[in-house]
């Protein structure tokens, strides 16, 4: 539904965004992190025929970027960065604007059914001036859909909303994908990117990590058995090591978090090794390393490599 | 088409909430059209200006007034004074509605999602112009019509009232008058592209009245006489400098442009 070859982007001196070559695939919630300034709006502005590549291509939902940009936009929904809505007009007058210019057929219809499913129909005549920052998000987010687009583009979607309308619009963008939508989601919310994402792409100028956020775990710290004792000695440590399938054993806070490959299959020789030794197991578990984790490992590695 | 006039309704709905907006457009042509008048009503009383012979005008007149008698001549020559303050309405009024228009969108950061619709740049400047444009036009032919009506009853003699209708006039109001628009459209594009606020924009777009008000003062030293010749020459070179402008508006008003380098 996506797909970007060598796409870049320069302004002037400054190189925005370096070669990236990636796809995204029909009904897939794809997220795009990376600091500030990564170039990741200038990836959607690109991607939404926006702006021109400086060089490489892009496809999405089957048009040709920088070539057939009219078309493009009429199959895409944006929401920028900040909600950008006319705030002297009333919800529904901001979504019947944006439906007119999508030629959306039945205006009202469509106006109607978002404002109902956001829980903003009471509200439709006051200005969106008045409403809260969750509910400008809605709307916005409302605006992005109402023309039925094939791919969506969230630029952080969730910012600056309290827990409540965060969660709201988290659960808004699942059941887009439960409708088959492609989504690429730009968020600093690594937490929401775990959650809702089936891939995410960690970006800073140029691609530095793709795949899923569990195999991106799993390619940068392994994976991690956590073993709690009811008391630590040295000789557990030594019996773990001693597997020629463990990798490392470190003890923290009374506990031994053994990295090794296969844990399903090696799990029950590791807990027979720990019992020979004399140790009295409690509970066994895997250690989910987070995806700030994984983000913060790949983002300083560039940092000090660059 | 049908897009260029969805944004024209909208800018409509959006720009008459501005108070600024609304005293412009409502008051410029009522003082505009107001003022003529109550000069003319004020020297039709006979008097000095009434037992004015032509011997007693001075000689550039005598073109200006044709086969006018002295006291018409004399307010014919007055009417054409303010036909120049006519021409500030097509050009003021555009400089409001374009400047709160523009610069409102980028304080409001309502441009990028309105750029990611599949509407077409030209038809964005297109319904942004012509939410200027008309306004402005309708304002001034307005006020021409109640002032040409009106004068009917403040001026010495109907040979006064049906100059109105010659080619001068006609030229300054339904061409001239529109022509300004355009130019006045695209100065304000081109400072609310590097402006961010509304009222600052409108100021430095209003830069656009100076040559008319270099013409008004001209005038009324004595040094130009207005004719239809001068209009029709003040037409083609307004043709020619809105063509210039609004190739720099286009330009400027490109999607690339508005997002990287508006500010």
């Amino acid at each position: 539904m996506i797909r970007m070859e060598n796409l870049t982007r320069r302004f002037g001196d400054i190189l925005a965004v370096d070669r990236l070559s990636l796809s995204v695939a029909p009904g897939e919630i794809f997220g795009f992190l990376g600091p500030n300034g990564a170039g990741k709006t200038t990836t959607i502005r690109m991607l939404a025929g926006l702006i021109a590549p400086s060089s490489g291509e892009a496809t999405v939902a089957g048009c040709r970027v920088g070539r057939e940009d009219t078309a493009l936009r009429q199959r895409i929904g944006v929401l920028t960065e900040t909600p950008g809505l006319y705030d002297g007009l009333s919800a529904h007058a901001n979504l019947a604007f944006f439906a007119e210019l999508y030629g959306v057929a039945h205006v009202d219809a469509a106006v109607e059914h978002y404002l109902k499913w956001l829980g903003l129909w009471e509200r439709r005549f006051e200005p969106a001036g008045t409403f809260s920052k969750g509910m400008r998000q809605k709307l916005a987010i409302a605006r992005a859909l109402l023309h039925e687009p094939q791919v969506v583009f969230l630029d952080e979607p969730t910012s600056g909303l309290d827990p409540e309308a965060a969660h709201l619009v988290r659960d808004f963008i699942a059941e887009l994908r439960r409708e088959g939508r492609t989504i690429f989601l730009c968020t600093h919310n690594l937490d929401e990117a775990d959650r809702l994402c089936d891939r995410i792409g960690v970006f800073r100028q140029r691609l530095l990590a793709l795949d899923s956020p569990a195999a991106l775990r799993r390619q940068l710290f392994g994976r991690t058995v956590v073993v709690h004792l009811r008391a630590l000695a040295p000789a557990y440590a030594e019996a773990a090591r001693r597997l020629a399938f463990v990798h490392q054993v470190q003890e923290v806070d009374g506990r031994l978090l053994v990295t090794l490959d296969d844990p399903e299959a090696r799990n029950p020789e590791l807990i027979r090794a720990l019992v020979r030794a004399g140790a009295d197991l409690q509970f066994v578990g895997e250690l989910r390393q987070s995806l700030e984790d994984v983000y913060l490992h790949l983002v300083n590695t560039e940092e000090k490599s660059a | 088409m049908k897009a260029v006039w969805v944004i024209v309704r909208k800018e409509w709905r959006e720009v008459f909430r501005n108070r600024m907006v609304i005293f412009t457009v409502a008051f410029l042509p009522i003082i505009m059209t107001g003022l003529p008048l109550a000069v003319l009503a004020a020297t039709r009383g006979g008097g000095e200006v009434g037992d004015l012979s032509a011997m007693d005008l001075p000689p550039g007149y005598e073109a200006l007034c044709g086969g006018l008698t002295g006291t018409a001549c004399a307010q014919y020559a007055l009417v054409s004074q303010f036909m120049l303050l006519f021409m500030m309405i097509p050009l003021a009024i555009p400089v409001t509605i374009a400047s709160y228009s523009i610069v409102g969108e980028k304080i409001t950061r309502t441009l990028e999602p309105l750029l990611a619709t599949p509407v077409s740049t030209l038809q964005l400047l297109a319904g942004k112009a012509l939410a200027a444009v008309l306004p402005a036009v309708v304002a001034t032919w307005g006020g021409f019509a109640v002032f040409a009506l009106a004068s009917r009853f403040v001026v010495v003699g109907p040979e006064v009232t049906a100059r109105l209708a010659d080619p001068m006039w006609l030229m300054a109001i339904f061409l001239v008058g529109p022509l300004l628009s355009v130019a006045s459209v695209s100065a304000a594009v081109m400072v609310s592209s590097r402006s961010t606020d509304p009222r600052a924009a409108e100021q430095l777009a209003m830069v656009v009245i100076v040559p008319l008000l270099g013409l008004f003062f001209g005038q009324i030293a004595g040094l130009i006489f207005l004719n239809a010749r001068l209009v029709a020459w003040m037409a083609a070179g307004l043709a020619v400098v809105d063509v210039g402008l609004l190739g720099f508006a286009v330009a400027l008003f490109q999607r690339e442009t508005i997002l990287t380098r508006w500010r």
